[in-house]
């Protein structure tokens, strides 16, 4: 920046930090991330709690503009990259480094380690510092934050004093006053620390006395303990080896604007100090001087924090030197400052960022102002009768933070909208390349692959080379290459795995796994890898253990269950190779990292390990973690684990449950509040677990948790309330009376609580109270039940889903206890609320009461109230989808039975008023009410009623909506299955031939409702209808055969049943039969299926003769149809078969000898069900018969006849007896040939398994052999 | 080709089924091997049903419990050493 005493007329744009917000949403947003992390129940709410609050809150959404640019960047498509997907607390997994090795001390046996290699203490020493620093940090921050609340009475009347700095810059007048009134306005508790530290920097010119304070800022630190990280060529950050921590990475670039802010002070001191790094820096610039306070932020600060972040860089090369590049590496790159920063280096620019490029500087061309020729041009001149007005005086143009935010500057002079691609050869970015042999190379995957592009010769590489350059193909090769290749490149990487040896193969793994741009399927694909090398590599992978959890770890927090279960399984195999010594040293300095993302995935890590190795194992560790005396958030960590170990476990914790709870159980009475909070969450996890059982193992948290109750407030009660809600019901009848008393004091305070949480938890915990045995109903309902309906039962509580779920659930358990008329009468009013979810709700209620308890307790008094109440939430429902209004009114009239009998009238009259609504939902509605209540209209013998609704519904019978047509058959057919046949009006013989059209109708409820109702016709009323209307409705119903819906076919083929048994089958037969000559098979299955229905419901002699004769017909299909229906005849007639075998015989014969594979198939499979039929008949003759035919099948290579073959086979064995087929199979146990040993003892095994023991008598005899005893002498015993 | 590999599957599924069951045999299984697995499969048959260990008893002039112990006890090495070396 050349001159930063104002805003450049030339080159970048600059904004205002105060005013534009700068890099501070982004500390925010961690911040906003920990506090909702903190209170996570489980992980799912966490996801979405921490999405909920990057979508709200408005400032985070000023922080993802960067972000969400990039997306728009990649084209519209939906982007499947796992980055894009993830919150933002997620995204904090790319903030952690890959640490280089570390020395595995079981190899190295006594020797002392090298020092080069880092060893535990090393990392342990790193933590250790980390912490430190962040504490120092904090304790700064703090004092700051004092110093600056001293610090704004005396500002405040600084602002009234005009200053002519308001002159300095166009864009600084309103910069200069909104800055202080940004400062004077910020509280300072809500930003998160480093950005508290640009308008303290500004107000510095003041007060002399704030010396030291200055002296003590960090900043020179700061710079210090950047790591020195060299800009690696990938940015999956391989840790190059400094001395820093790995963990501050990007925090210290965050903190970049306080650090610009930083020269200010040399005002001051007068001489710039070496040790900032700015070497000559702006410090210098006359500028600096004259500057007043209150242009102090804008310019300089800028550079630092807007997305013009880059720019400055490139601007100023001092920056480019001063800065660590490899610190600002690690930033997601943004492409505007990806480029210029790889401008300023000289470095060519990889294909994505010359892309990005591209299309960031068209858009910007396309989307600049209009010039004014170019206004005149589109728009009618003077010519034609318009003027042209000159803006209204005092006009400003508007200048939205937002969008001069979007307007990102343009980063190289010149706007080319289309270019022809250079032909240059050598850098070809455009187009991907692609190797002989190898699969295409996405731009992105060029920085990880790019070596293999490079022409080598294989011949002059090291072996360490040609390895690396191996591994690199079958990884690319794996990660966008087609299945097979896929497939060939694992089974390679797995075999040759101890080849490579670990450290070439995760050093390449890893950082792709870092990689930004990953996508789902590739993600588990690597994975995979990993899981397959680590089998392979065993104790190898000790060094590399921490590495592979840095990569893996944050699978176990992801959105997607399998990502998760994945997560799950490397942890575990890793921890069964590397062994629990080495895991815990991997992952002990990780337990007090200053990340609080870091301890969460550890956190969740350790309770795999802990699964996959026992957690006895841990027990030792776990203890001396939580006792940590060092750090709270070691402590903290440590009984997180627990925690996740409860979850992950469930009731195998309960051998362990006392060493758990005694291992967590100080941590209620931590000093820190967090710790707190975790442990009473995890006595609340391991109580779930354990129940029932275990309350003894509870005895020592009992008194600290009610103690806690009285004393604690807030977050930390909410979490006490849920370990106490959960171990209630462990309890004994009466202890659990005694306890519900003392925590309903505090349940009954906490009713008020405007906290949605805690509200949550209330609820949930007076249910699992009620619940318990041992607490009265007389008790609930003085106690209780008055404050509980007043301040849970109020319209805003059906609002929100959760809490709507949780308040229903809680009142159903209450009233299981105080009985169904104490609660409906409470409520029953408010079924005439005029809010309509809170009706749902009630109704909600009434209807799960109801459901649970009956209405026995229901007085004459509330049932009228009920009705009322309920016919008047029926009306003015709004036409929607959820049916829980209309459950709850077929609940209600169900359960009063016979009582609703004087409301019939009534109801009915509405039922017939809303079939006749315009809205065709309202209609819907009236019909499905119907179905609902006409067994209840049956048993209060209001039987007129119910026919005349039948005509109504009749006459309806021509609605367009097929919804509601649906809806209407339905409820004709439940009139029809309560009044019979015979009394049904209109009569069956009216009703039917109304329905056959409908039966084209392809909508499928009204399929599936009419084939329903004609099919109960058919069974119970078919004499009133013409046999030839049935055939009719046959014709009709062989198109729904094809029905996608099950239950559809299936109704449709039991009617043809009922058809067929009402009109005899021949007619049906001819028609079914004729169909096995359609092209479609599921229409031939269906068919054949209905064949052998028709053939079960008429008996197989009416059926047999004319299917044989069919068989006849020299036609694929049809034979194998004929086939097929006899193999479901069989299945579905079972022992009936044993009179029709001997006439099948033949057809099976010759199906068996046929040439065709599926003939045979089908065949087998009609013996394997004959078979299981007639086992123990007397039909032995027929089956071994028919055994001998299918037997040489068993040498087929079709998967299908192998299948059926084996079928038949196993079939026979059962009806035949296992001696049988053993002596079958004994002929080729021993056959030289391998291919039919492996037949033959495939078959002698199914026998084994099926009947070991009838086998013993059946052995050959064998005869000793040498020294070795074959005869079994014990069968040769007899009396 | 696909039916191939098919069938490879399904006769891994169905093998990795019955090699769950000890006792079960191989193509490469030895006239030793499975006659272990016959005499130990009668003894256990000898030893659960009820009624055969009484005819024993019976013959063997013993009584029940010390029949089923010699049963049990015979199926530790029923037919004596393993050969030793055959293949190699």
């Amino acid at each position: 920046m050349a001159d930063r005493s104002g805003v450049p007329l030339t080159g970048k744009a600059v904004f205002d930090e105060e005013l534009y917000g700068g890099a501070e949403p982004i500390t925010g947003f961690a911040a906003v991330a920990q506090d909702v992390e903190e209170d996570e129940v489980d992980e799912r709410e966490a996801a979405v709690a921490s999405k909920l609050a990057s979508y709200t809150a408005p400032k985070s959404v000023m922080a993802d503009l960067p972000m969400q640019e990039d997306g728009d960047d990649d084209g519209l498509l939906q982007s499947r990259r796992i980055v894009d997907r993830e919150s933002e607390y997620s995204r904090r997994r790319l903030n952690r480094i890959i640490s280089p090795d570390r020395n595995d001390a079981f190899q190295m046996g006594d020797k002392t380690p090298d020092a080069r290699v880092r060893t535990y203490a090393d990392v342990m020493r790193e933590a250790q510092l980390a912490r430190e620093r962040d504490n120092t940090m904090k304790n700064i921050a703090d004092k700051r934050k004092a110093e600056q609340e001293a610090r704004e009475a005396e500002l405040a009347a600084l602002d009234a004093v005009p200053t002519k700095a308001s002159g300095m810059a166009p864009a600084a007048p309103p910069a200069g006053s909104a800055a202080a009134a940004a400062a004077a306005a910020k509280p300072g508790g809500k930003r998160s620390r480093w950005d508290s530290s640009a308008p303290i920097e500004a107000k510095k010119a003041k007060p002399a006395s704030e010396w030291d304070a200055v002296e003590a800022t960090p900043a020179v630190n700061r710079w210090d303990a950047t790591p020195g990280q060299a800009p690696s060529e990938t940015p999956g950050r391989i840790w190059s080896g400094g001395e820093a921590t790995p963990a501050g990475g990007s925090r210290w670039d965050a903190a970049e604007p306080g650090a610009a802010a930083q020269p200010k002070r040399n005002r001051w001191d007068a001489t710039p100090t070496p040790g900032h790094g700015f070497g000559a820096g702006p410090s210098e610039t006359p500028a600096a001087g004259k500057r007043s306070r209150w242009d102090a932020t804008p310019a300089m600060a800028a550079g630092g924090a807007t997305p013009a972040y880059g720019g400055a860089m490139g601007a100023t090369p001092a920056w480019g030197a001063a800065t660590p590049a490899g610190g600002l590496g690690m930033e997601t790159p943004t492409p505007g400052m990806l480029a210029a920063q790889q401008a300023a280096m000289g470095v060519p620019m990889t294909p994505e960022a010359y892309q990005q490029a591209k299309v960031e500087r068209e858009m910007d061309e396309r989307n600049r102002p209009l010039s004014d020729e170019e206004l005149d041009a589109m728009l009618p001149g003077a010519s034609e009768g318009y003027k042209i007005l000159s803006e209204p005086p005092g006009y400003e143009p508007i200048r939205t933070p937002a969008r001069k935010l979007m307007a990102t500057p343009t980063p190289f002079g010149g706007t080319p909208l289309y270019q022809i691609p250079e032909e240059d050869r050598a850098q070809a970015y455009d187009v991907p390349q692609q190797l002989e042999g190898l699969p295409e190379m996405k731009p992105e995957d060029q920085q990880y692959f790019g070596k293999l592009l490079k022409d080598v010769d294989e011949s002059e590489l090291t072996v360490e080379e040609a390895k690396e350059r191996k591994i690199m193909k079958l990884l690319l090769k794996v990660k966008n290459g087609t299945p097979p290749q896929r497939k060939s490149a694992l089974r390679q990487l797995t075999d040759k795995a101890r080849d490579f040896g670990a450290g070439p193969l995760f050093n390449q793994i890893l950082p792709l796994l870092m990689s930004p741009t990953l996508e789902d399927q590739e993600r588990h694909l690597l994975v995979k890898v990993i899981d397959r090398v680590l089998f392979k590599l065993d104790e190898l992978v000790r060094p590399y253990c921490h590495k592979i959890l840095v990569v893996i770890e944050p699978l176990l927090i992801d959105e997607d269950y399998y990502a998760r279960v994945e997560g799950r399984e490397i942890i575990a195999n890793l921890a069964k190779a590397a062994g629990l010594a080495t895991m815990i040293a991997a992952m002990r300095p990780d337990i007090d990292n200053v990340d609080e993302y870091v301890r969460n995935t550890t956190a969740r890590a350790f309770s795999v390990v802990a699964s996959a190795l026992g957690i006895p194992a841990l027990l030792p560790f776990l203890k001396a973690v939580c006792q940590s005396k060092k750090s709270w958030q070691a402590r903290h960590t440590g009984i997180k684990i627990v925690q996740q170990i409860a979850i992950l476990m469930g009731c195998a914790v309960l051998p362990h449950l006392k060493s758990l709870v005694d291992i967590v159980k100080h941590g209620l009475q931590d000093e820190n509040q967090k710790v707190k909070t975790i442990t009473a969450l995890t006595i609340s996890a391991l109580a779930e677990a354990s129940a029932p059982y275990g309350i003894e193992s509870f005895d020592d948290v009992l008194e600290p948790l009610w103690k806690g109750i009285r004393l604690l407030r807030g977050k930390v009660l909410a979490a006490f309330l849920k370990a106490i809600g959960f171990i209630i019901p462990l309890m004994d009848a009466m202890y659990a009376n005694y306890y519900t008393r003392e925590v309903m004091v505090i349940l009954i305070r906490e009713f008020q609580t405007p906290d949605e949480e805690m509200k949550k938890i209330v609820l949930k915990v007076v249910k699992q109270c009620v619940g318990t045995e041992g607490v009265e109903p007389e008790y609930i309902r003085t106690e209780i039940l008055p404050e509980f309906f007043k301040h849970f039962w109020v319209r805003r509580m059906a609002l929100d889903r959760r809490n709507y779920r949780a308040l229903v659930e809680t009142t159903v358990e209450i009233a299981g206890k105080v009985g169904c008329s104490e609660i409906v009468g409470r409520v029953v009013e408010d079924l005439k609320d005029e809010s309509e979810p809170y009706r749902k709700m009630v109704m909600e209620t009434c209807d799960k009461v109801v459901r649970a308890l009956g209405t026995a307790d229901i007085d004459a008094r509330l049932e009228e109230l009920l009705i009322d109440g309920i016919l008047y939430a029926y009306q003015e429902q709004l036409a929607d989808e959820s049916p829980v209004v209309l459950n709850g009114f077929g609940t209600v009239i169900n359960g009063l039975g016979q009582r609703a009998k004087p409301y019939l009238p009534q109801i009915c009259g509405t039922i017939k008023w809303r079939l006749n609504n315009k809205s065709a939902k309202i209609r819907q509605q009236a019909a499905d009410l119907i179905s609902r209540i006409a067994p209840v209209m049956k048993k209060c013998d209001e039987e007129k009623l119910l026919a005349h609704l039948g005509v109504v519904l009749y006459e309806n019978l021509g609605e367009e909506y097929p919804e509601v047509l649906g809806s209407i058959l339905g409820a004709l057919k439940a009139i029809v299955a309560v009044i019979g046949m015979t009394r049904m009006t209109p009569p069956i013989k009216d009703l039917l031939p109304r329905l056959t059209p409908i039966l084209k109708n392809r909508h499928e409820k009204v399929q599936e409702n009419c084939i329903d109702l004609v099919g109960r016709i058919a069974d119970r009323g078919a004499e009133f209808v013409p046999a030839r209307e049935w055939m009719r409705i046959c014709f009709e119903l062989l198109d729904m055969l094809k029905a996608h819906k099950k239950a559809i076919r299936r109704a449709t083929v039991n009617t043809f049943g009922y058809i067929a048994k009402a009109i005899g089958p021949q007619d049906v037969l001819v028609t079914l039969l004729n169909n096995l000559k359609v092209q479609e098979r599921q229409n031939r299955v269906c068919t054949t299926v209905a064949i052998a229905i028709v053939a079960e419901t008429c008996a197989p002699f009416t059926v047999l003769p004319a299917l044989m004769n069919e068989y006849k017909v020299p036609e694929l299909n049809v034979q194998n149809g004929v086939l097929k229906a006899l193999s479901f005849l069989f299945e579905y007639i079972g022992e009936m078969g044993k009179d029709y075998i001997y006439s099948v015989v033949p057809v099976l014969e010759d199906a068996l000898m046929d040439r065709d594979l599926v003939h045979r198939q089908t065949a087998c499979a009609v013996v394997q069900h004959m078979s299981m039929g007639v086992a123990g008949l007397g039909c032995e003759d027929a089956l071994t018969h028919l055994l001998n035919y299918v037997f040489p099948n068993i040498f087929e290579v079709s998967p299908h006849i192998i299948q059926t073959t084996t079928g038949a086979i196993e079939g026979c064995r059962v009806a035949l007896g296992p001696a049988v087929i053993l002596n079958y199979v004994l002929q080729g146990l021993f056959h030289p040939a391998r291919k039919v040993r492996e037949v033959y003892w495939r078959l002698y095994n199914n026998v084994y398994i099926g009947a070991q023991d009838s086998l013993v008598a059946c052995y050959p005899r064998f005869e000793d052999d040498g020294i070795n005893s074959f005869r079994r002498h014990e069968l040769d015993v007899f009396i | 080709m696909a039916s191939l590999s098919d069938r490879f599957n399904i006769n891994a599924q169905l093998e990795h089924l019955q090699a769950k069951y000890v006792g079960t045999g191989h193509p490469d299984i030895n006239r030793f091997e499975w006659n272990l697995n016959i005499k130990r499969d009668t003894y256990a048959s000898l030893i659960g049903h009820q009624a055969l260990a009484a005819y024993h008893a019976i013959a063997e002039n013993e009584s029940i419990g010390r029949v089923k112990y010699n049963f049990l006890q015979n199926m530790l090495l029923p037919c004596g050493l393993p050969p030793e070396k055959e293949e190699e």
